[in-house]
């Protein structure tokens, strides 16, 4: 990638900086593998600033671990994260994660606003105590996800989408300008996915930039503005409009896009 | 009974018996809620290689050597199990299992080798302690605590346990948030900047010195009782993490102070003039309360 570049000369090295000066999340060669097969394959990616782009694509084509190798979670093999032109790990304190609901122990012996209170780590640190204008941020942040009935509550009680809820609202608490959002909609009633959509569109008006896994190709238009298509490679990035084509999905998804919507589903869902 | 008879006999092994007990629930709670059991299990048996290989390079046994040798054989035995489950793909409890009973096998060869008869340490005292010898024969009574001869005469062991646990205590206060938040979610613990990793190794070496500490009073088998049952039976009675580490202290205190006190005087109850393991009735009493707390504790309905 650079290298070509810098083949291309000073002025393509030059318009190159500035793409990356201004994504606030960029990835340039991302290359992941488990076991010696690539879930990620020499991935770039440009996010545009205060949009919500959707991560598509299907099972098994890397989507999630696109999202926690760029956030160093998982070691990528190579590639370059960079926001606003700078490298990934050193703006984490500007980035919300919201992982997979499924992907933690939601017995885990805490209350709602404990988990929210997570989100404040950055701001308390090791030893400090709680401030009374912390704890009223939390249960602020609980409020805008219409779950402040269920601060008292263990996390084991609450529904599937209580439990999304709870993680976005920590997210919320983390102040971001980028959400990096894995699954968001996965197995949430009708109510909190509106609920959560809500959310982000109003994190997009504040001039926040969300980006978030997903799944369900039919809410793609309505939901997102731009739309990053994998299958272990990229298949297409840009606004939905422009790429979110039947070609595109087909070139994704492989075959006759119904039926293999169908198959993916049901081979890993 | 009187002090002259409890002090100098019981006293100091009651207390390394609590001392153990609490230093082994702290880290346990973590281990349990982590999934992570069975490394609880794992480092008690890997301390016992490293206790001897400590006495083998230093020729005493002291705390500090101790403390490190274990420390050490702790992060040996973690990388043997990632290097085996990685390179010879198999299933981590596999990789657990095969790595500390093979540690665990050469720590009892290699202290078979060796001449250890100038020092407290054989094969019977590494399985099952010997808490019943850790005696205060310097004491003569309760005014013994306040007289600085006989306060000299305590067992080294005392101080080791106790040193341990503050040590133990000290570092779960300190971290305590970034322990909690990682174990919950380390994938988000990772994007708040904390060294997940770190966090984890850490967790385990603080275990290994709890292992060793209690390794005086129960030996290296009964200890996996201290280290799960207590934080097992809390968490059945809360759902908060704070009450339930509280929790898990208080049920340590109950089930090293009756499991002593049966094991002392329960057989005279029904006649025998023997008394049995202390260290036995406590890993015993450990698993009565977490019985218990299965039956009856409030917080045992839960979603998984």
């Amino acid at each position: 990638m650079t290298s070509d570049i810098a083949l291309a000369g000073p002025d393509a090295a030059n318009a190159e900086a500035e793409v990356l000066r201004k994504s606030p999340f960029a990835i340039r060669g991302l290359t992941v593998s488990y076991d010696q097969k690539p879930a990620v394959f020499s991935v770039d990616a440009t996010i545009r600033p205060g949009q919500m782009t959707a991560i598509v694509g299907p099972n098994g084509a890397g989507k999630s671990t696109l999202l926690k190798a760029a956030l160093g979670i998982v070691k990528p093999l190579s590639g370059q994260i960079t926001s606003l032109g700078r490298p990934l790990a050193q703006e984490m304190h500007r980035i919300a994660y919201v992982p997979q609901r499924a992907s933690v122990d939601w017995d885990f012996p805490v209350r709602v606003i404990d988990v929210v209170q997570m989100g404040l780590y950055r701001e308390i640190g090791l030893l400090k105590r709680l401030s009374g204008g912390q704890k009223s941020k939390a249960m602020a942040c609980l409020a805008r996800v219409g779950m402040e009935d269920f601060a008292k509550r263990q996390i084991g009680q609450l529904s599937g989408g209580q439990q999304q809820r709870v993680f976005l609202a920590r997210a919320l608490a983390q102040d971001a300008d980028l959400y990096l959002l894995d699954e968001p909609f996965a197995g949430v009633d009708a109510a909190t996915e509106k609920a959560i959509i809500e959310v982000l569109k109003s994190l997009r008006a504040e001039g926040r930039t969300v980006v978030a896994v997903h799944h369900d190709l039919s809410t793609v238009p309505e939901y997102f503005d731009d739309v990053l298509l994998l299958n272990v490679r990229k298949i297409a990035e840009g606004p939905v409009a422009e790429v979110f084509t039947d070609a595109a999905l087909e070139a994704a998804y492989g075959g006759r896009l119904a039926s293999a919507r169908i198959t993916t589903n049901a081979a890993t869902g | 009974m009187n002090g002259a008879e409890f002090v100098p006999l019981s006293l100091t092994p009651l207390l390394i018996g609590c001392l153990a007990a609490i230093a082994c629930a702290l880290p346990g709670n973590f281990l349990l809620l982590r999934r992570q059991a069975l490394i609880g299990d794992a480092i008690s048996h890997v301390v016992l290689p490293g206790i001897v290989a400590a006495f083998l390079i230093g020729g005493t046994i002291a705390t500090l050597p101790m403390l490190l040798g274990a420390a050490g054989a702790a992060i040996v035995a973690v990388a043997m199990i990632e290097g085996i489950r990685r390179y010879g793909r198999i299933e981590p409890g596999a990789a657990m299992g095969v790595t500390f009973t093979t540690l665990f096998a050469a720590g009892v060869l290699l202290l078979e080798m060796s001449d250890t008869s100038g020092v407290h340490l054989d094969v019977e005292h590494a399985l099952y302690g010997n808490l019943e010898s850790l005696v205060w024969l310097d004491a003569t009574g309760w005014g013994s605590l306040v007289d600085p001869t006989a306060l000299a005469g305590l067992p080294p062991e005392l101080f080791r346990i106790a040193l341990v646990l503050v040590m133990i205590a000290a570092l779960l206060v300190a971290f305590w948030r970034p322990l909690a938040i990682s174990t919950f979610d380390e994938g988000f613990a990772a994007t708040l900047g904390l060294p997940v990793t770190a966090i984890g190794l850490g967790l385990v070496i603080v275990s290994a010195l709890a292992a060793v500490a209690a390794f005086d009073a129960v030996g290296s088998i009964i200890v996996i009782a201290m280290f799960i049952c207590p934080p097992a039976a809390a968490r059945l009675m809360t759902n908060r993490l704070g009450t339930q580490v509280a929790l898990s202290v208080g049920f340590a205190l109950i089930a090293a102070i009756l499991g002593f006190v049966l094991a002392g005087y329960g057989p005279r109850w029904f006649g025998s003039i023997h008394a049995v393991s202390a260290a036995g009735m406590i890993a015993t009493m450990s698993g009565v309360i977490l019985a218990l707390a299965a039956l009856f504790g409030p917080a045992r309905a839960r979603s998984t």
